[in-house]
């Protein structure tokens, strides 16, 4: 089973379907493709799940590795690899995949061809990355996705798609072409040197591990820039305050699909990127950078919620919460403790859920009605039952409702804030309040009230397609809220690890007098046997 | 008195200069040859000078050849560089054929200048002393002045023709005059002596001054800021192949010549000229891009991309290291292939000689002619330094260089500058994606040569992209002494 290259078949067999399509069909053959298109995604996310049973808990750090030369004379390597953070972001890109293609089938009709070809190269992209072990590897993925993206937003997107299109590119861009250059000083660092520092000598390589290796050996000044290469292209993908204007933009007129997708997947990149590279990699800057990491979540979680507050426009509202959101994820990963970092972790994949669902409702109604606008509906829930029950649990573990998934990883990274310092935990708190009060007026003003507006008498409710992509996300959330230990057990390696690596005095003091929360049932004491 | 051995290893640049002259004769006996008779002729005399420059590579036994009382040069470096005009060549004569019987232009005159200009950047690539390097510029030089005014009925044309002739005398003046200073400071004009001699003037005022003067002039030649002027109406007034190979092979064989002599003739000064470049660099990427953003018409904002081209390639040159070397040798082979994609592409969209030009022709591409527009967004992902394609591995390798070689604030702005040329790339893939035309009528692909040859430019970049590794490996054959 081991000499099967298996996350490379995953990787590239949505590739495989858009050189299918893009080379062996017609564009009137719309109804083909995109059942063709959605067979590949699926048979992918079939393909994906064995990778959840064999995935060894127990063994070592990055399982199903495949490694191969690519570029001998600079020591790039094609090197895969995953452990159980990036498991869990695998297995909610497939996942993801197969509902944001399912959503689309009624979405859209123009151009579907080239349509579902920028969906499937998108999703061979984000899977590469989160895959990828080699730093090189993982800029070509990084990079790749933007162009599918593009065309997404800019052709199938909402009035301003072109003004968000370009906005959405440049500002990623910008970011990664910087993250290029810390790239570049890691690895020379590694090897020949660069200007000004001696290099350890090492043979050239991008290899992520080898990388892990020499964190703690950088140069405190030496880490700093490239600390902060690293910040400015994670921060703008994750958005954080004052990066996340690019969001709104590209949220709002994005097609469901890529709504959900971004959401979903590509904001966690951002997150990832930190938790692969900058933290591990950059101990010695990342707790200087601490407080100022930290001061940037809070802002972003207060600011994300008070905005969302006070949109009118219910995909606008999502976004903002997305902001609000991610600055948890941020702040539960700068504790730098075992209950942050698992509670970091398993909320991106509770934020891909919830946030992926509540664009899909979102695409259901706006299917209906053409409009997103809050004051358009009211008393919905009279002509769209299933609807308003699906969107209420939605909405209830976005806020983190306990027995969904919310409440566990808000839970744990607030109990990491806690460890780390106490006023950040409070802080945070206010904006979980802020998150119930914007959300539940949202689904105050659409559901319930009376039923005013005549357009809205007609809508039917959930087809059986719309509820077959959504339960998956529905059993999810409350698996994920009833019995989060498989989840948990996945991360308990990976996360010791990058404690171990990044705060090792604190791992030492953990494992003397473990301080872990019933909830997450972390045994963080393993965390310096590393 | 050098023997006759050392006439046979010139076999290449004989064998093109000749075939140069011959389609010159032929083509005014008689009825002249035809157009597609000359291509083919001229093609075929590029391939066989490709065999036998490969020949003359192989039995060279040493890495380095000093021929002819040290003015001409063989080794690794002139090795790449020729292939690299000799390819960028072949393909400007397919992308040309369409063209020129539209133009209803006589056609062997302009393949034979076309070799006679390319035997010139043969000699470039391999010239040792300062002078053999001038005349072999003057040759290029020449026969593009006279290619740029082609299409004599055209005024824009003309009007290129002279502009470029007039400042391009110019700085061939300011270049010789520069040449001549340094003569007098070190009594040689031969690059090894040249660097001996440098070590030990080091307060003679002649020296800097003739060095300024040498690299204005270069820099003129490569188009960099603020020597560029003359580049967006060159390019827009010459007939579109000849503005394609103005931009790939003028300025690789340009690039050449400026990388031999102030790595091999000036390496001792390196101190001072580094930081020369390093601000033409920045000044060439911010200026080039910025103008870039505003162009409407594509070949004016193909000129301008190409001067923050030759700023990118500037920060592997200021490296002044092997690995700057090999980065802009990889550079400019990645961008050979992507430009002369892109010219083709609007060669090919170029329904009469000047139409087709503006952003707006191409809006609706995508649906018009789907392969087409599936090339040019590759050509612009390429450009903009986006993976997977050659010109992202070779603006990488750039950035490395730059950033092992301490320049790191050169190639912030440099990957900041990239960043923003996705603006102006990325508005022709959204006229042809975005946005749809009245103009339904799919355009069709006749002109086999032209297609074929933007299919080919388009596995190239895609080539250097996914697997550049052998093509590293033959940039890094050319290794020169002076160099950590």
């Amino acid at each position: 089973m081991h000499n099967v290259p298996i996350l490379s078949i995953i990787c590239y067999l949505p590739l495989v379907g858009a050189l299918l399509i893009a080379f062996g069909m017609k564009s009137s053959q719309g109804a083909l493709i995109r059942k063709v298109a959605t067979g590949f995604v699926f048979v992918d996310f079939l393909l994906s799940l064995p990778l959840w049973f064999l995935f060894d808990r127990n063994g070592e750090l990055f399982q199903f590795r495949e490694s191969a030369p690519w570029i001998q004379s600079l020591g790039v390597r094609y090197e895969f690899g995953i452990d159980g953070i990036a498991l869990l972001l695998v297995l909610l890109t497939t996942l993801l995949g197969v509902l944001a293609f399912l959503s689309s089938w009624t979405a859209v009709h123009d151009r579907e061809k080239e349509y579902y070809i920028f969906l499937l190269l998108l999703q061979t992209g984000m899977l590469g990355v989160f895959m990828a072990l080699d730093f090189f590897l993982f800029y070509v993925f990084w990079e790749v996705m933007l162009v599918p993206m593009y065309f997404l937003i800019g052709i199938w997107g909402g009035p301003r798609r072109l003004y968000a299109a370009i906005k959405f590119f440049l500002y990623t861009l910008v970011g990664s072409v910087l993250m290029l250059l810390g790239i570049l000083a890691l690895y020379f660092y590694n090897s020949s040197g660069l200007f000004g520092w001696k290099g350890l000598g090492n043979p050239a390589s991008f290899s992520i591990p080898q990388f892990h290796q020499i964190g703690a050996s950088i140069p405190p000044d030496l880490q700093f820039w490239i600390f902060l290469a690293f910040f400015v292209g994670f921060a703008i993908k994750v958005p954080m305050f004052p990066f996340h204007t690019w969001l709104p933009d590209a949220h709002v007129e994005a097609p469901t699909a890529g709504s959900v997708i971004l959401a979903g997947v590509l904001l966690k990149m951002g997150t990832y990127g930190f938790v692969r590279f900058s933290l591990p990699i950059l101990p010695h800057a990342t707790l200087k950078a601490l407080p100022w990491v930290a001061g940037l979540s809070l802002i972003g979680i207060i600011y994300g919620a008070l905005v969302a507050m006070a949109q009118k426009d219910m995909k606008k509202l999502v976004a903002y919460s997305s902001v609000s959101h991610l600055g948890f994820v941020m702040l539960g990963m700068f504790a730098l403790n075992g209950p942050g970092l698992n509670g970091s972790v398993l909320q991106m994949i509770n934020h891909g859920l919830s946030t992926g669902a509540l664009f899909l409702l979102v695409g259901v109604i706006y299917e209906r009605r053409h409009t997103r606008a809050i004051a358009d509906y009211g008393g919905i829930s009279q002509v769209m039952p299933l609807y308003a029950t699906v969107f209420l649990i939605i909405t209830m573990s976005s806020i983190g409702l306990p027995t969904l998934n919310g409440f566990i990883g808000e839970f744990t990274i607030l109990v990491g804030a806690f460890n780390r310092v106490w006023w950040w935990g409070v802080i945070a708190a206010l904006g979980i309040v802020l998150g119930a009060a914007y959300m539940l007026w949202m689904y105050q003003r659409v559901f319930f009230g009376p039923l005013t507006n005549p357009d809205n008498r007609g809508l039917k409710d959930l087809n059986r397609r719309e509820i077959l992509y959504l339960a998956p996300l529905i059993i999810l959330c409350f698996w994920i809220g009833l019995y989060p230990k498989p989840f948990l057990a996945v991360l308990e390696k990976p996360v010791n690890y990058v404690v171990a690596k990044v705060d090792p005095t604190y791992a030492t003091a953990v494992a003397a007098a473990p301080i872990v929360p019933a909830a997450t049932a972390t045994p963080a004491a393993a965390a310096a046997g590393e | 008195m050098p023997n006759l051995q050392e006439y046979l290893l010139l076999a290449p640049e004989i064998l093109l200069a000749t075939a140069g002259l011959l389609l010159l004769v032929f083509g005014a006996v008689g009825r002249g040859m035809g157009n597609r008779d000359s291509a083919l002729v001229t093609v075929v005399s590029l391939v066989l000078t490709g065999g036998v420059l490969l020949r003359v590579h192989a039995v060279l036994n040493t890495p380095r050849l000093l021929i002819l009382g040290g003015s001409f040069v063989l080794d690794g470096f002139s090795f790449f560089m020729k292939l690299l005009v000799l390819v960028a060549t072949a393909l400007t004569v397919l992308l040309s054929v369409r063209f020129l019987e539209e133009g209803n232009y006589r056609a062997s005159e302009y393949y034979a200048l076309l070799l006679l200009a390319a035997s010139g950047m043969l000699f470039m690539a391999s010239g040792y002393t300062l002078l053999t390097i001038w005349i072999s510029l003057e040759t290029m030089a020449l026969a593009s002045y006279v290619l740029a005014g082609y299409f004599k009925r055209e005024r824009r044309s003309n009007e290129a023709a002279l502009k470029y002739f007039i400042l391009g005398a110019m700085s061939s003046g300011v270049l010789l005059y520069g040449i001549s200073l340094l003569y007098g400071a070190a009594g040689t004009v031969q690059l090894s002596e040249l660097s001996e001699a440098l070590r030990g003037a080091q307060g003679n005022p002649l020296v800097p001054l003739g060095w300024l003067l040498l690299l204005a002039g270069l820099l003129f030649k490569v188009a960099a800021v603020p020597f560029h002027v003359w580049t967006p109406d060159v390019y827009v007034g010459a007939p579109t192949p000849v503005t394609a190979w103005l931009a790939v092979a003028s300025k690789a064989a340009s690039f050449a010549i400026l990388l031999r002599i102030f790595y091999e003739g000036l390496g001792s000064l390196h101190v001072e000229w580094q930081t020369i470049i390093a601000i033409i660099s920045v000044i060439t990427m911010v200026w080039g891009n910025v103008a870039a953003l505003t162009q409407d018409n594509v070949k004016r904002m193909l000129a301008y991309s190409s001067i923050a081209h030759a700023g990118y390639i500037l920060i592997g040159v200021l490296a002044m290291s092997q690995v700057g070397l090999w980065s802009v040798l990889f550079y400019l082979l990645a961008y050979t292939f992507i430009t002369l994609g892109v010219f083709g592409t609007v060669i090919l969209l170029e329904r009469r000689e000047y139409a087709g030009e503006t952003c707006a022709d191409y809006a609706g591409l995508a649906r018009r002619s789907p392969f087409l527009a599936a090339m040019m967004l590759l050509f612009m992902v390429a450009l903009t330094g986006i993976p997977p394609t050659g010109g992202f591995v070779g603006k990488f390798y750039l950035f490395a260089a730059a950033v092992q070689a301490g320049w790191s604030w050169v190639a912030v702005i440099g990957v900041l500058t990239s960043a923003i040329s996705l603006y102006y790339y990325f508005r022709i893939v959204l006229y042809m994606y975005l946005r749809d035309s009245d103009q339904t009528t799919p355009t069709p692909l006749q002109a086999p040569a032209l297609v074929g040859a933007i299919a080919f430019c388009a596995l190239a970049t895609l080539a250097l992209g996914i697997y550049p590794g052998p093509f590293i490996e033959l940039a890094k054959q050319s290794l020169l002494p002076m160099l950590p």
